[in-house]
C-alpha cells in the first residue's frame, strides 16, 4: 500500500517540474484510477442488483412459501431450509477432508521437505489448483462415486451429496496448503533455531513453535476455504443431482442441493424463467445470501488476522 | 584423534538421542502421505478421463475437434466451443489487463493512504472471494440487460459473457499486480526520483520491467480461471444443447448464441446416455490440455520472478 512508498514520493514543491510534466503526470493519475473506481463499481453494482431484484422476489411470494416440503422452485416451493441444509452438508464434510489434509500438506511442504522437493511437488498442487470445478464434478459423478463413496458405503446413490462434497474437497486441499505454507513461512527461523538450541526434537519445535506461531494465518486459511467451499457451484451441480429440486433431506448418501447448485440448475433453465417470474427472482435473492454469508466469511478471515498477527 | 576430554565425551553423549524419534518418523509419514494423496488425485483423474476419452479421439481424431454441437452423439464436436472459449480469452485479456493492472499501480504507487484507499483495497478482496456464480447473476442483471436493451441480439453472447468473466479476474489481476509491484524494493524507486524521473516515468520504465514477470504470472493465473469457469457462463446465458452458427461474419459471432469449453463439459456431463460420456471425458481432456499449460506457463514465470534484491 501507499504507506511502503512514503519515503519514495516525488520531492515537494521547490522540485516541481515543468508545467506540461505536471499535466501529462496529473492525466496519468486520473486514467490509474479511473481503475480503481471501476472496481468499486463493481461491487456497488452487485449488491444493488441482487438487492433490488431479492427484494422483487420477496414481495412476489407469500412468505410462508419460504417453509415447504422442499426447494422447487417452478411449483412455487421456496423451502431455505433445504437449500441451506444441503450448502452446510457439503462444506462440513468438504473441510473434514481439505483442512487436516491440506495443513499436513503445508507442515511438510514448510517443515520438513527440502526446497528441491519444495519446488517439484509444489506445482502439483498449483496444478491440482487450476483444474476447472467442472472437470471435478464430472470426476465426482463417473470415478469417486462408484469407487469411494458406494463403496465405502453400499446404500449410496450415484448422485449424492457425499460425492459431490469430496469434489469440493479436493478442489479446496490446494488453497488450504498454500494459505496454511505461507503463515508457517513467515514465523522466522529465529524462533526454530531457539527450540534447537533448547533441544527440542522437529516435533516439538512443529506443534509447540512453529503452529502456534502461524495461528492467525491458518485460521484465515481455514475460514477462506469454509467460504470457498460454501462457493463451489459446478461440482454439486453436476455431482450431487437433484436438478429439478430437492426434497429437505440431511442424508449426504442420497441426492441434494445447495445454494449455488440451486442458481445454476434453475438458470439452466433460464429461456424458462425469464422475466418477472418468481422463480427466475429467487435466482437473486439465493445470490444475495450467498454474498452475503461470503462477505462475512472474508471480513472475519482479515478481521482475524489483523487481531492476533504478531510482529516478529 | 589422539585424546578426547572427559568433558566432550560427557557432552556428546547427553546430545544423542536416546531413542529413535518414532512420533516424529511417524509424523513424518502422514505429512508425505497428505501431500501424495493430492498428487495421487491429479493422476487418477487425468489417467481416468484419458481411458475414457480415449475411444473418441481414435474413431473420430480431428473431427472432433471440428465438428459442431449435436443432439446426435456421433457428430457431436466442440468447434464452438472452441471458438467461444478463444474469443473470450482475447476479450478478457485486453479488458481486464490493462483495467486491473492500472489499478494496481494507483493502488500502490500513487493512492494516498487514507480511508478511501483503505476500503477500496479491503473491497477488491472481498471481490476476490465472492462465488463466481454470483458474478453470473450480476452479469445477467447488468451486462444482459443492457445489452438487450441497447439492441445488441437478446444480450445473451460473447460480449457478455466476456465481459461477466472480465468483472471476474479483474480482482485476481489488481491483487497479484499490487503484490509483483510492491516487491520492488523502494531503492530502485529512489534510484529513478533521484536522477530526476517523473513519477511516471519511474513507473513505466522502472518499476514495470521490474515487476514484469510476478504480473505476467497473475494475469495466466487469471486467464486460466477464466477459462475454465462454467457457472457464471451458464447463468449469464451460454447456450446449452445445439445450436446453428448465426452468419459467417465476426459481428455475427459476437452477438449471437455461444458457448465453451466448460459449459460444453457440463452440458455432456448432465446427459444420461454412455456415448455422451465418452464425449464429456474427450471434451475434458481438450479443456485440461489449455488450462494445464496456461498454469505450466504461470508457475515457469513464476520461478523466473522468485528473483531476491
Amino acid at each position: 500500500m501507499a504507506g511502503a512508498t512514503l519515503g519514495a514520493k516525488p520531492p515537494g514543491s521547490p522540485l516541481v517540474g515543468a508545467a506540461s510534466r505536471r499535466r501529462n503526470e496529473a492525466f496519468v493519475r486520473i486514467v490509474l484510477a479511473s481503475g480503481a473506481i471501476v472496481s468499486i463499481g463493481i461491487s456497488v453494482a452487485i449488491v444493488l442488483s441482487l438487492a433490488y431484484e431479492a427484494a422483487l422476489f420477496l414481495a412476489s411470494i407469500d412468505l410462508s412459501q419460504l417453509v415447504a416440503p422442499g426447494w422447487f422452485p417452478r411449483r412455487g416451493q421456496f423451502d431455505l431450509a433445504t437449500l441451506i441444509l444441503g450448502t452446510v452438508i457439503v462444506a462440513g464434510i468438504a473441510m473434514f477432508l481439505a483442512a487436516p489434509i491440506g495443513l499436513a500438506a503445508a507442515i511438510y511442504l514448510s517443515e520438513y521437505a527440502s526446497p528441491r522437493t519444495r519446488r517439484t511437488v509444489k506445482p502439483v498442487l498449483e496444478i491440482l489448483a487450476g483444474v476447472p470445478s467442472v472437470v471435478l464434478g464430472f470426476f465426482a459423478l463417473t470415478w469417486i462415486s462408484p469407487n469411494v463413496v458406494q463403496a465405502i458405503f453400499p446404500t449410496a446413490q450415484g448422485f449424492s451429496l457425499m460425492a459431490a462434497a469430496l469434489g469440493v474437497g479436493i478442489l479446496t486441499i490446494p488453497l488450504v496448503a498454500s494459505i496454511s505454507e505461507d503463515a508457517m513461512r513467515a514465523v522466522p527461523a529465529s524462533l526454530r533455531e531457539a527450540s534447537y538450541g533448547l533441544g527440542a526434537r522437529r516435533i516439538t519445535t512443529t506443534f509447540r513453535v512453529v503452529l502456534p506461531a502461524a495461528v492467525s494465518g491458518i485460521m484465515a486459511a481455514i475460514i477462506l476455504a469454509v467460504s470457498r467451499t460454501i462457493g463451489e457451484t459446478m461440482v454439486v451441480a453436476v455431482a450431487a443431482g437433484a436438478t429439478g429440486g430437492s426434497l429437505r433431506t440431511v442424508n449426504p448418501l442420497g441426492p441434494g442441493q445447495t445454494l449455488t447448485a440451486a442458481i445454476a440448475s434453475l438458470a439452466t433453465g433460464s429461456d424458462q424463467v425469464t422475466g418477472s417470474s418468481s422463480a427466475y427472482l429467487s435466482l437473486f435473492f439465493l445470490g444475495l445470501l450467498l454474498f452475503g454469508v461470503t462477505l462475512l466469511l472474508n471480513v472475519g478471515a482479515s478481521v482475524f488476522v489483523r487481531r492476533t498477527r504478531q510482529k516478529y | 584423534m589422539a585424546s578426547r576430554s572427559a568433558t566432550s565425551i560427557v557432552v556428546q553423549g547427553s546430545l544423542r538421542a536416546r531413542s529413535r524419534d518414532w512420533g516424529g518418523a511417524v509424523l513424518q509419514v502422514l505429512l508425505i502421505l497428505a501431500l501424495l494423496f493430492s498428487l495421487a488425485t491429479v493422476l487418477v483423474l487425468v489417467f481416468d478421463q484419458l481411458s475414457q476419452a480415449l475411444p473418441v479421439f481414435q474413431e473420430r481424431g480431428v473431427d472432433f475437434l471440428t465438428s459442431d454441437l449435436s443432439s446426435n452423439p456421433a457428430n457431436a464436436g466442440v468447434a464452438q466451443g472452441i471458438l467461444g472459449t478463444a474469443i473470450i480469452a482475447v476479450l478478457v485479456s485486453l479488458l481486464a489487463f490493462p483495467l486491473g493492472i492500472a489499478t494496481s499501480i494507483y493502488v500502490e504507487e500513487y493512492a494516498p493512504d487514507n480511508r478511501f484507499t483503505r476500503l477500496l483495497v479491503l473491497n477488491i478482496r472481498n471481490l476476490a472471494g465472492v462465488p463466481s456464480v454470483v458474478f453470473g447473476l450480476l452479469g445477467l442483471s447488468v451486462f444482459v440487460a443492457a445489452l438487450a436493451a441497447a439492441g445488441v441480439g437478446n444480450g445473451r453472447n460473447l460480449i457478455s459473457g466476456a465481459l461477466t468473466l472480465t468483472v471476474l479476474v479483474l480482482p485476481i489481476v489488481i491483487i497479484t499486480s499490487s503484490e509483483a509491484l510492491r516487491a520492488v524494493p523502494s531503492t530502485i524507486r529512489e534510484a529513478g526520483f533521484g536522477i530526476g524521473a517523473s513519477h511516471w516515468q519511474v513507473v513505466r520504465k522502472l518499476l514495470l520491467p521490474a515487476a514484469s514477470s510476478g504480473i505476467l504470472t497473475g494475469i495466466v493465473l487469471a486467464l486460466s480461471r477464466a477459462l475454465g469457469e462454467t457457472a457464471p457462463l451458464i447463468v449469464a446465458g451460454a447456450v446449452l444443447g445445439s445450436y446453428s452458427n448465426s452468419g459467417g461474419s465476426p459481428a455475427d459471432t459476437l452477438t449471437g448464441p455461444y458457448t465453451a469449453l466448460p459449459v460444453i463439459v457440463y452440458d455432456w456431463a448432465r446427459r444420461p446416455q454412455a456415448e455422451f460420456r465418452e464425449l464429456t471425458a474427450a471434451a475434458i481432456i481438450v479443456l485440461l490440455v489449455v488450462t494445464i499449460l496456461a498454469n505450466a506457463v504461470a508457475i515457469i514465470l513464476r520461478n523466473r520472478a522468485e528473483r531476491t534484491w
